[in-house]
């Protein structure tokens, strides 16, 4: 019986979107075919439009479909990029934060390497919060030269939820545009597009319950974008190749059911977070708990623990777990499987020794009391055993 | 058992960690990662260390049907091996780094986490064998002699030992290829990796070079009588018994081809002379490690003094750092720093660094 702690790197898909995608699977039709087949598919998308854009506070035009969160983000950076640097030359600067997601800070290397972009990373402090004070400097240093603006709603490794309605606001009063990647965010915590006053916010299926390769920009109506994959001109003109209805149904099923079952997903999966993290300290006292302690959904997100446990090797302690049928994960990047210590983990002032010693653990819909149970059960065996093993490295190195 | 497989990504390890899970133990496949940019190793086809054999590692171990892990092994490796050949070299020994590799990581960092972690044993591709003796555990020579590395195995303790499994040591080297394509292992015939395995394109003289260059900026070439030759531009250029790209100006005045003789390394003098002058009679060995009890007494034995090279009949007899070795069959081309592994027969009896040699 595998106990399932790895819920922000995919979450079951949930039994409705399972069934809306495969009702649309087994019929024919491009939805950008003139025929009935193909209106008949131009109608599940644009119903898919309008649910997604009626759970997240935007118009439904304002959705740009992806294949996913690294698309989104991908095109949300070079395309404001591109499009604010054509209006004035003098926009090359970037400001960022520096525990983005892979999918924001690679791209942002990529601009910076190839093709002149100055980005600028804000820190953050030692809850993995964005320090205001230094992005407002940042960006008040020269407004003028800002092309745009991009923080992550919350953190997929520690969870911290990061002032999103401030870093607009300060933003904003120069004009600047803000994208967010609320991946992780959607579903767990209040996430309304309008309201937030973001220009572009990506989100994704698998994250949510719904179905891999799939997800949007949501992009606001007014704001220019310079396309990044160039063909059929589907989606707006920014976003072209031939549009996964089915995948689309089911991302919609999703995206309307989490966000309606949002608030009681996120008391009850906080509560047993909450749970998690005070037994597993109780067995583990020195297991320090990371991210902003506030059980709250502007604090944290409600499914996320992230512990780390002194002397360990969070490789050693994922293997253990996994031994036992328990999953979770070391938060950290991957490199074919290499594992790095966590850029979220030393941008929050740990160095490489803790940041290794790290695991996330993290909580969904399908999570369960006898899920915590059974962690806090195996904690103590494995943490002694890995840190055993811990030592055995020290002596050599 | 619980054990813990380490897999290159080649077809030997592969193997390996399927007869393991065959014989009923519980199998971990682990790949290590032990270069700090992996995209710096070898490609794929001739080393053991990039992303590419990552992911045939890890393909391996779903076709076996055991979990897979990487672990990164990449700051050990570079200190205990790559630092360690470098300053090897800058100081005129000639080290072999597999050795090494097997005594600081596979068997050491490697085994003393995974028996920490509560595994039985460590299990390798490599082609050797263990058997149970009345002293211990012993390893011998593979079956397969073109395959043997029972050399680069030779610095594992008892302790040590007892804690591998050589699954292949009875097998020529073409039946675990054909048995990798009935395990349905796509490595089957992926060629066998060769060489240095962190120095990216082969060339271990200008890789040195790029290292060593601050060191050793280079020196004179003198005969064995001291006359001065010509010049050279580092002393890791050069290994002993080296014939070709001395480019010295003046032949030899009896017209006959020259060999580095000996390597200085602080004044960077390097001494060719004459191939009979090579010949190496006995050697002094340091750094001594045994595969059971230490001799107490001289030893009839055979010795090998390189990977793949030939076995020469030997008395050993023990010594204060180590051991000294009398050749019955000369050895050429012998250089300090290169391991000298001591054989009974098929199995091993130790190994130690050659510190000094003796001409005649």
């Amino acid at each position: 019986m595998t106990v399932y702690l790895d819920h922000a790197a995919t979450t079951p898909i949930l039994p409705e979107a399972a069934a809306a995608m495969t009702a649309r699977l087994g019929s024919v039709g491009n939805p950008n075919s003139l025929h009935a087949s193909g209106r008949a598919a131009r109608r599940v998308v644009e119903e898919s439009r309008e649910s997604v854009a009626r759970a997240l506070g935007c118009r439904p035009g304002e959705v740009v479909f992806t294949s996913g969160g690294t698309e989104a983000d991908n095109l949300a950076l070079k395309g404001l990029f591109w499009a604010r640097r054509a209006e004035d030359p003098r926009r090359t600067r970037i400001i960022s934060t520096t525990v983005e997601h892979h999918a924001v800070l690679d791209p942002l290397q990529w601009l910076e390497e190839q093709d002149g972009a100055d980005v600028v990373l804000v820190p953050v402090d030692r809850l993995g919060r964005l320090d205001l004070e230094a992005f407002r400097a940042a960006v008040e240093a020269d407004p003028e030269s800002v092309a745009l603006v991009s923080v992550m709603w919350a953190n997929n490794e520690v969870g911290t939820v990061q002032p999103v309605a401030e870093v607009v606001a300060i933003a904003h009063a120069h004009g600047i545009p803000v994208h967010s990647d609320a991946v992780q965010a959607v579903g767990q915590v209040p996430v309304d597009f309008a309201g937030s006053g973001l220009d572009a916010m990506t989100l994704t299926g698998h994250k949510i319950g719904g179905p891999y390769g799939v997800g949007a920009l949501l992009l606001r109506r007014e704001v220019q974008l310079t396309a990044l994959l160039h063909g059929g001109g589907q989606e707006r003109d920014v976003r072209s190749g031939t549009i996964d209805a089915p995948a689309i149904a089911g991302f919609a099923a999703a995206c309307e059911l989490s966000v309606k079952h949002q608030p009681e997903l996120a008391s009850r999966l906080s509560a047993l977070r909450d749970e998690l993290v005070r037994e597993v300290q109780e067995v583990v006292p020195d297991a320090a708990y990371n991210g902003d302690p506030v059980s709250d959904v502007h604090h944290r997100l409600p499914g996320n623990a992230h512990l780390t446990f002194p002397g360990c090797e969070g490789d050693s302690l994922l293997m253990l777990l996994d031994a036992r049928g328990i999953e979770c994960s070391t938060g950290s990047a991957c490199n074919a499987g290499v594992p790095q210590p966590s850029h979220v983990l030393l941008a929050m002032g740990r160095d490489d020794e803790v940041a290794r010693a790290s695991l996330r653990f993290t909580l969904g819909h399908t999570s369960q009391e006898s899920d915590v149970r059974a962690l806090v059960e195996a904690i103590g065996p494995v943490v002694e055993r890995a840190r055993a093993a811990g030592l055995t490295g020290k002596s050599r190195a | 058992m619980r054990v813990l497989a380490a897999m290159s990504g080649g077809v030997d390890s592969a193997v390996a960690a399927a007869r393991a899970a065959e014989a009923g133990h519980e199998v971990t496949g682990i790949h290590l990662a032990l270069s700090r940019n992996p995209k710096s190793y070898r490609t794929g086809a001739r080393g053991c260390c990039t992303i590419e054999d990552a992911n045939d590692a890890r393909r391996a171990a779903d076709v076996i049907g055991i979990p897979f892990y990487v672990w990164d092994l990449s700051d050990q490796f570079h200190e205990a091996v790559v630092e360690d050949f470098l300053s090897e070299y800058a100081g005129g020994r000639t080290p072999n780094p597999c050795l090494r590799c097997n005594e600081k990581i596979k068997f050491a960092a490697v085994l003393d986490r995974a028996l920490a972690l509560g595994f039985d044993a460590v299990v390798t591709g490599h082609y050797a064998r263990l058997s149970e003796g009345p002293d211990g555990v012993e390893l011998h020579r593979a079956v397969d002699a073109g395959k043997d590395q029972s050399y680069v195995l030779g610095v594992l303790t008892q302790e040590q030992l007892r804690h591998s499994l050589f699954p292949l040591g009875d097998s020529p080297k073409p039946a675990v290829r054909d048995e990798a394509t009935r395990r349905g292992l796509q490595v089957a015939d992926k060629p066998d990796s060769h060489d240095i395995c962190f120095i990216s394109d082969g060339d271990t003289g200008g890789w040195l070079a790029d290292k060593l260059s601050d060191v050793n900026r280079g020196g004179a070439i003198v005969s064995a009588d001291g006359e001065v030759l010509g010049t050279h531009e580092g002393s890791w250029r050069f290994t002993i018994g080296q014939r070709k790209g001395l480019r010295i100006g003046t032949p030899a005045g009896d017209g006959r081809p020259r060999y580095v003789l000996n390597i200085e390394p602080v004044s960077g003098t390097v001494t060719v002379g004459p191939r009979e002058a090579l010949s190496v009679s006995g050697l002094d060995c340091i750094r001594p490690l045994w595969s059971g009890a230490a001799p107490t007494s001289p030893l009839e034995a055979t010795v090998q003094l390189r990977a793949h090279g030939e076995e020469h009949r030997a008395v050993v007899t023990p010594s204060a750092a180590g051991f000294s070795v009398a050749l019955l069959d000369p050895a050429t081309g012998i250089a300090p720093g290169q391991a000298c592994v001591v054989y009974d027969g098929t199995r091993v009896v130790g190994s130690g660094t050659i510190a000094a040699t003796v001409r005649g």
